[in-house]
C-alpha cells in the first residue's frame, strides 16, 4: 500500500517505543536459568543381581488387574483373549491401542520413568531396535521371573528364545514377529517384483515408497549394496547413505512413510513400497491387488516385544498374561486375527487342523495362512533375512544423522 | 489491603504464567545449551555452539519454513480478506450463519483433516481418477507430495484465523464514515482503500500474527502431504525430541524459531505501525 496516503502509518513508524517489557521477559528467564542451570540426569542402569530381581519378585503380589499398551490392529476386535484370559485367571484387563511407533512412545515415557514415575501401563509392546536397547540400557525394563513363565519355556520357537538383543530372555518376551519387504500394486505394476533394485529402478520414478525410520531405510540401502546391516560399520552405512541419497536426488522416490505407507500403495500414489508383511497380508484378504515380496537380497525381520516397564503396578499379573499368551491355543487365535508371524510354532500345525473343519470362505482363508510365508517363513527364507546391527549411544548419533538427512532433507 | 486488592486479584494469572510459561522455558533455554546425550545424562557446559551447529544443520528446512509460512500466510490474505469482507458487509442478517458454516469444518481434528485432503487429492482418487480417465490431465500428474500441496494445506488449515480478526475489523467499521468519504467525493476504489483499508489493519495484523506464527512452525502439513524435500523446521525439531532424544539441539532449534519469529513480528509491528502488537493481538 501506499505511505503516503496513510498518516497512521507514518506515526507509527517514527513512534517511540518502551523496552521494559523486552527487559523484564530477559530478567525473568535469566532467574529461571539459574535456577535450571543443573543438567539433566543420565539414568544408566547396571545388569539386574540375581539377587535383587528374586528378591523384587517375592514382595510382588497379583493384584487381579492389568493394563496392557499395544499397537493397533494387534488384538482381535472382541478381544476374545483376554476375555478367556480374565475367566481363567480372574485378572481383569484393560487393553489400551496407544503406541503407534517406538521413537514416539519411547519419547514420552522417557521423561515421566527418568523422573520415577508410573506409565500408568503394566505391559508394553516394543520392536527390537534402538528405544527397546534404550529401555533396557536405561533400567525402564523389569527384569523377568523365569519361574513365572512356564509357558514360554515350553512353547517358544528356539528363535524367539535366543534373541541378540535381549540374550537370556531376561527383559522381553515377543508378541510377533515380521518381515520388512517389499509390497507392490499389481493394477499398476506389470513385472514380478523380485529385487530390491526395483526401488532403485528409474522405471518407477516418483512412484516408490520409502519408509522414514531410519534402522529401516538403512536395512534396504545395505540389502542393495549386498551388505549385512547386522554386521555392518560406518562405512557401509556411508555407502548405504549414497545409494539412497542418489535414489532420492534421482526423483525416484515420492516420499518418506510411515505407517501411512500402505494407503499410498493400496490407492495407487506409489506403485511399489518398501512394506510390513502383516499389513500387506490384511490387505490381501480385503480383496486389495497388493503383493508383498521378500527380495532376493534379503529382508528385514523384526520382533515386537513385551515387556514390563519400571514402577509398573502390577508385575505379577502382567508376566500372568505375557506367559498366558505363549498358550499355543491363545496363541493360535492371535495369530489367525493379526497374521504376522507368531513365536510359537505349534500354531501353523493347530490353523492346520482347524482349516480342515472349516468350510467355505473361513476355510479359504485359514488354508492361505497356513500356507503363507509370510506367516510362517521356512528355514530358506529365514536365511535371508536379518534384523537392525546394533548401535552403541555414540553410533547412534553417527548413524541417525546419515539417514535422516535423507529422510528429512 | 484495598491498594493489594488489585494485585492479589492478578495473583493467579501471574502464577499461572510463570509455572507454565516462565519455567518451562527456562528449563529449555537451560537444556539448549548442555550437552551429552540422554543414556548417560546432559551436563551444563554453556555450549552456545549447540546454537551455531544447528542452525548450519537446519538452515534449509529453517529457511523453507519461513518460505512456505510467508506463502500460506499470504495466500490466506488474498483468499480471507474478500471473504471477511463480503461476510462483514453483504452477510446482511445470516453474517452469522456465514461465519458459522465456516468454523464447520473446523470441529473435526486439524490431522484428520490433513489426512482427508490425502484421500481428496490422491492420484487416482475421486478428484483426480475421473480426469486421467478422460484425459484431461496427464497420468503422472500429481498434487500430494509436492511444496504446493504443503502449502495449500497449511492455507487451508489456518484461514479462519486469518478471516475472524479481520471480520471483526471491518464489522467495527462506521458505515458513516464510509458514507462520509463518498460525500466528499470518493469513488468506491479509494473510499476503499482510504477508509476501509486502514480501519481493517488491525485486523489483517492480528490476523497475519495468528496465522504466520502457527503456519511457520506447522510440521503436520509437511509431514501428511508433503514429498522428499518438503520438511519444515517442526519437523526437525519432533525428530530431535522424540527420535534422537537429543533434548539440547531440539530446544536450541525451537529458541532459534521463536527468536526468529519474534524478531519478525517485531519488524513486521513497526513497518506497519501499529501502536502495540499485544493490543493488536487482543482485538
Amino acid at each position: 500500500m501506499d505511505r503516503s496516503l496513510n498518516p497512521a502509518l507514518l506515526r507509527g513508524m517514527t513512534q517511540a517505543r518502551t523496552r521494559r517489557d523486552a527487559f523484564r521477559i530477559a530478567g525473568l528467564s535469566a532467574a529461571g536459568l539459574a535456577l535450571a542451570a543443573c543438567g539433566v540426569q543420565g539414568k544408566k542402569a547396571e545388569a539386574p543381581k540375581t539377587d535383587a530381581v528374586k528378591d523384587f519378585w517375592a514382595k510382588q503380589t497379583k493384584h487381579g488387574r492389568v493394563v496392557f499398551a499395544n499397537w493397533p490392529e494387534y488384538m482381535p476386535e472382541d478381544q476374545a483373549p483376554l476375555k478367556k484370559f480374565q475367566q481363567a485367571t480372574g485378572i481383569s484387563y484393560q487393553y489400551k491401542e496407544v503406541i503407534n511407533e517406538n521413537a514416539e512412545f519411547f519419547g514420552k515415557l522417557d521423561p515421566v520413568l527418568r523422573a520415577g514415575q508410573s506409565i500408568g501401563y503394566d505391559i508394553v509392546v516394543m520392536t527390537n531396535g534402538i528405544q527397546l536397547q534404550h529401555m533396557i540400557e536405561l533400567g525402564y525394563a523389569t527384569p523377568l521371573d523365569h519361574s513365572k513363565m512356564p509357558n514360554f519355556l515350553a512353547n517358544a520357537g528356539d528363535k524367539y528364545k535366543e534373541r541378540s538383543y535381549d540374550p537370556g530372555n531376561v527383559y522381553t518376551m515377543p508378541y510377533t514377529s515380521g518381515v520388512t519387504g517389499i509390497a507392490y500394486n499389481t493394477k499398476y505394476v506389470e513385472d514380478d517384483i523380485k529385487s530390491i533394485g526395483s526401488l532403485f529402478d528409474p522405471k518407477y520414478k516418483g512412484r516408490v515408497g520409502m519408509m522414514n525410520d531410519a534402522q529401516e531405510i538403512a536395512n534396504f540401502g545395505m540389502f542393495a549394496l549386498g551388505l549385512d546391516p547386522e554386521k555392518s560399520t560406518e562405512n557401509d552405512w556411508k555407502q548405504a547413505g549414497e545409494k539412497l541419497k542418489a535414489q532420492r536426488d534421482a526423483g525416484i522416490v515420492r516420499k518418506y512413510y510411515d505407517q501411512s505407507y500402505i494407503d499410498a500403495v493400496s490407492k495407487g500414489d506409489v506403485w511399489i513400497s518398501m512394506a510390513w508383511s502383516g499389513d500387506v497380508f490384511q490387505r490381501q484378504l480385503a480383496g486389495e491387488p497388493v503383493k508383498f515380496v521378500v527380495p532376493e537380497e534379503g529382508g528385514t525381520i523384526w520382533t515386537d516385544n513385551m515387556l514390563i516397564p519400571k514402577n509398573a503396578a502390577n508385575p505379577v499379573d502382567a508376566i500372568t498374561l505375557m506367559d498366558y499368551l505363549y498358550q499355543p491355543a491363545v496363541a493360535a487365535e492371535l495369530d489367525e486375527f493379526i497374521q504376522y508371524v507368531t513365536p510359537v510354532p505349534a500354531v501353523q500345525d493347530l490353523l492346520r487342523e482347524k482349516a480342515t473343519k472349516a468350510t467355505g470362505e473361513g476355510k479359504k482363508s485359514l488354508e492361505q495362512m497356513v500356507e503363507s510365508p509370510l506367516m510362517f517363513p521356512s528355514e530358506a527364507e529365514y536365511a535371508k533375512l536379518r534384523t537392525y546391527v546394533k548401535l552403541s549411544t555414540a553410533q547412534e548419533q553417527v548413524f541417525n544423522p546419515i539417514f535422516q538427512s535423507i529422510t528429512q532433507a | 489491603m484495598k491498594r493489594l486488592t488489585p494485585y492479589l486479584l492478578a495473583l493467579p494469572s501471574w502464577m499461572w504464567l510463570a509455572i507454565f510459561l516462565v519455567v518451562p522455558m527456562a528449563a529449555m533455554a537451560s537444556v539448549s545449551l548442555q550437552t551429552g546425550n540422554a543414556i548417560d545424562g546432559f551436563a551444563m557446559t554453556f555450549s552456545v555452539s549447540n546454537y551455531t551447529d544447528a542452525i548450519s544443520r537446519y538452515s534449509t528446512q529453517f529457511l523453507r519454513s519461513l518460505l512456505y509460512g510467508g506463502l500460506a500466510t499470504v495466500a490466506m490474505l488474498i483468499i480471507g480478506y474478500p471473504v471477511a469482507y463480503w461476510i462483514a458487509f453483504k452477510g446482511g442478517t445470516r453474517k452469522s450463519v456465514y461465519l458459522f458454516l465456516l468454523l464447520l469444518p473446523f470441529f473435526v481434528s486439524f490431522v484428520l483433516r490433513t489426512i482427508s485432503w490425502g484421500f481428496l487429492l490422491a492420484d487416482d482418487g475421486v478428484l483426480f481418477g475421473p480426469l486421467k480417465s478422460w484425459g484431461l490431465l496427464a497420468p503422472e500428474f500429481h498434487v500430494l507430495a509436492t511444496t504446493f500441496a504443503v502449502v495449500g494445506g497449511l492455507t487451508y488449515n489456518f484461514l479462519p484465523f486469518m478471516i475472524l480478526p479481520i471480520y471483526v475489523a471491518l464489522e467495527r467499521v462506521d458505515p458513516r464514515v464510509i458514507e462520509a468519504a463518498y460525500d466528499l467525493y470518493a469513488t468506491r476504489l479509494s473510499a476503499f482503500r482510504r477508509v476501509v483499508l486502514p480501519l481493517s489493519l488491525p485486523g489483517v495484523f492480528a490476523g497475519v500474527l495468528m496465522t504466520f506464527v502457527p503456519a511457520t512452525a506447522d510440521p503436520v502439513n509437511a509431514q501428511i502431504l508433503g514429498g522428499t524435500a518438503n520438511t519444515m523446521i517442526g519437523n526437525i525439531i519432533q525428530t530431535e525430541y522424540l527420535t534422537n532424544l537429543n533434548y539440547p539441539t531440539a530446544s536450541a532449534l525451537s529458541f532459534t524459531l521463536m527468536a526468529v519469529l519474534l524478531v519478525g513480528i517485531f519488524i513486521y509491528a513497526r513497518a506497519l505501525g501499529t501502536e502495540n502488537v499485544l493490543e493488536a493481538v487482543a482485538q
